[in-house]
């Protein structure tokens, strides 16, 4: 194979181990039963491919060449650890041998094995702190130290976080299957939620590795898995569609580029047909919700080649129905935002006013644009301020700070 | 199989909608079935309902000396009103069960796994 010529330097073998070791780790969890067994095997089949690949060349299979790995290593140290022979028993009737046929058979029903970890992991008994991070170091494959980096707290804390949760995983037997079709609408909401939170967590962070990137790639194995869920589908699709427009969000000095000044040319177009496809798919079989809706609104932002000819009035209306799946504040000031291309700046303020969501930055940073469309000044000027004091990152913040000073 | 304390605390000086005594017959009736359930899907180890925390007595040794002293162990506002043991394959068989609970009590419920010991 002219894959084994490959020359692979350490951070490549690193990539793709951690693209494959998600698959791993959720096999072995299901063959042993148990999370830490399961992630100590994969991490020492990490550093046997730390040693062998860059000289060896990659292997055809890499995840099944991690999975058999790290099985192996598994089954080693259970042996070395007499006490659980009783254990070992159950593994060699669970696991299949090493050779190619039963290799594959296993490779055929990882696929579910993800879907499993990724339900044990966003388990509604775990915090969202901690859904997220397990979701980021099992299924992502990403470091202790990359989880705690991305989320800005310390390793230890991090290390503390997912020792916490695995412990709980256990103790109270949080239980490692996808769930049933009756449970399955209330148990995918945080699966989703936590992917969505991973994708805006990256826009504003730019540690490495990229979460954006990351939440992506979990969609779009959730969209594989569970093909019937619309819901995944349309939250796939709305990452894809903002995906389309990050590298135009910032300047090269990190400002931050609203929607209305963005160089639609450099959005990413074959982002935007893959997001727009699958919306297209979902509003065929008209069962929206939210993740459909906020993708099928940027859709038609996308669909605009200037900010001038967006089609506002549709946008509204998909606004009307995401209000009535979700009413919250937050989808209620943005319909206002709406409101605001429709008819007009006072008519938005009007339904601004009416939503106090004073600790929320993005409505003080709404109100000061209207305000300023509305000659407004010394009130837009000290909305500004207001805003840009709970921005949450400084590109966000300068930019409230530049829109304020402008009208002082 | 696992086994879960379910739990219903009960907050001191909390001002909630009191029953009536329709809906508190209401309430009673649906314990009943629940218990009846749980029983029949051997679920059911124990239930109990308690006095209130101002009833409690702690014993602790003290110098080799047992000390006996009125009142509940925590200065906490919040106590154990009540409890089931329940016997449940995983956390999701008993939050099931814990969701009936907390519609036929009308109140929330703590779900905690039990150790296992190893024999």
């Amino acid at each position: 194979m002219s894959d084994a010529a490959l020359k692979l330097d350490q951070a490549e073998v690193g990539r793709i181990f951690r693209e494959e070791s998600g698959r791993s780790v959720a096999a072995l969890i299901r063959v042993f039963g148990d999370i830490d067994i399961a992630e100590d095997a994969v991490q020492e089949a990490f550093a046997v491919a730390l040693r062998k690949w860059p000289g060896d060349g990659l292997p055809p299979n890499p995840g099944g060449w991690i999975t058999t790995t790290a099985r192996k290593r598994a089954i080693d140290r259970l042996r070395r650890e007499s006490r659980e022979r009783e254990l070992l028993g159950e593994v060699v009737v669970l696991s299949p041998g090493d050779d190619d046929p039963r290799m594959s058979r296993e490779v055929g029903s990882v696929q579910d094995d993800r879907l499993r970890l990724i339900f044990t992991c966003c388990h509604p008994a775990l915090s969202t702190e901690a859904q997220v991070a397990l979701t980021l170091r099992l299924l992502g494959g990403l470091s202790t130290n990359e989880v705690a980096r991305s989320f800005l707290v310390t390793e230890p804390t991090m290390a503390q976080r997912l020792v916490r949760a695995k412990r709980k995983i256990k103790a109270a037997r949080i239980p490692y299957r996808v769930p049933g079709d009756e449970e399955l609408p209330d148990r995918l909401r945080p699966v989703l939620a936590v992917v969505y939170l991973l994708y805006n967590a990256g826009l504003t962070s730019s540690s490495e590795p990229d979460l954006c990137s990351e939440a992506i790639r979990l969609a779009r194995i959730l969209a594989t898995l569970m093909a019937d869920e619309l819901e995944v589908a349309g939250l796939l699709a709305l990452l894809l569609l903002i995906e389309s427009r990050r590298a135009s969000r910032l300047r090269s000095d990190g400002s931050l580029v609203l929607l209305g000044e963005q160089d639609r040319r450099r959005w990413d177009r074959a982002l935007i047909e893959e997001g727009q496809a699958i919306v297209r798919r979902c509003l065929r079989r008209n069962q929206p919700g939210p993740y459909q809706l906020q993708a099928a609104i940027n859709a038609v932002h996308a669909d605009a080649a200037t900010f001038e000819q967006t089609d506002w009035s549709q946008i509204l209306a998909l606004y009307d129905q995401l209000l009535a799946v979700a009413p919250t504040p937050v989808v209620a000031l943005n319909r206002a935002i709406a409101i605001g291309e429709v008819e007009g700046p006072a008519a938005a303020l009007a339904l601004v006013d009416e939503l106090g969501l004073d600790n929320y930055y993005a409505f003080h940073a709404t109100r000061a644009d209207l305000l300023r469309r509305l000659g407004r000044n010394s009130e837009a000027a000290a909305a500004y301020e207001r805003a840009a004091a709970m921005a949450p990152t400084d590109a966000e913040r300068d930019f409230l700070r530049l829109g304020g000073r402008a009208f002082r | 199989m696992a086994q879960y304390l379910l739990s219903v605390h009960t907050v001191e000086g909390e001002v909630r909608e009191p029953m009536t005594a329709e809906e508190m017959q209401q309430s009673w009736k649906e314990i009943q079935v629940l218990n009846e359930e749980m029983k029949s899907a051997g679920a059911w180890l124990f239930t109990g309902a308690l006095h209130e925390p101002d009833t409690a007595t702690v014993v602790r040794m003290s110098g080799g000396k047992v000390l006996t002293t009125d009142g509940p162990f925590a200065e906490s506002k919040e106590h154990l009103g009540g409890f089931y043991i329940i016997e449940a394959k995983d956390l999701d068989a008993a939050l099931a069960w814990a969701s009936k609970t907390a519609a036929a009590v009308r109140r929330p419920i703590e779900v905690r796994p039990f150790r296992v010991f190893e024999a």
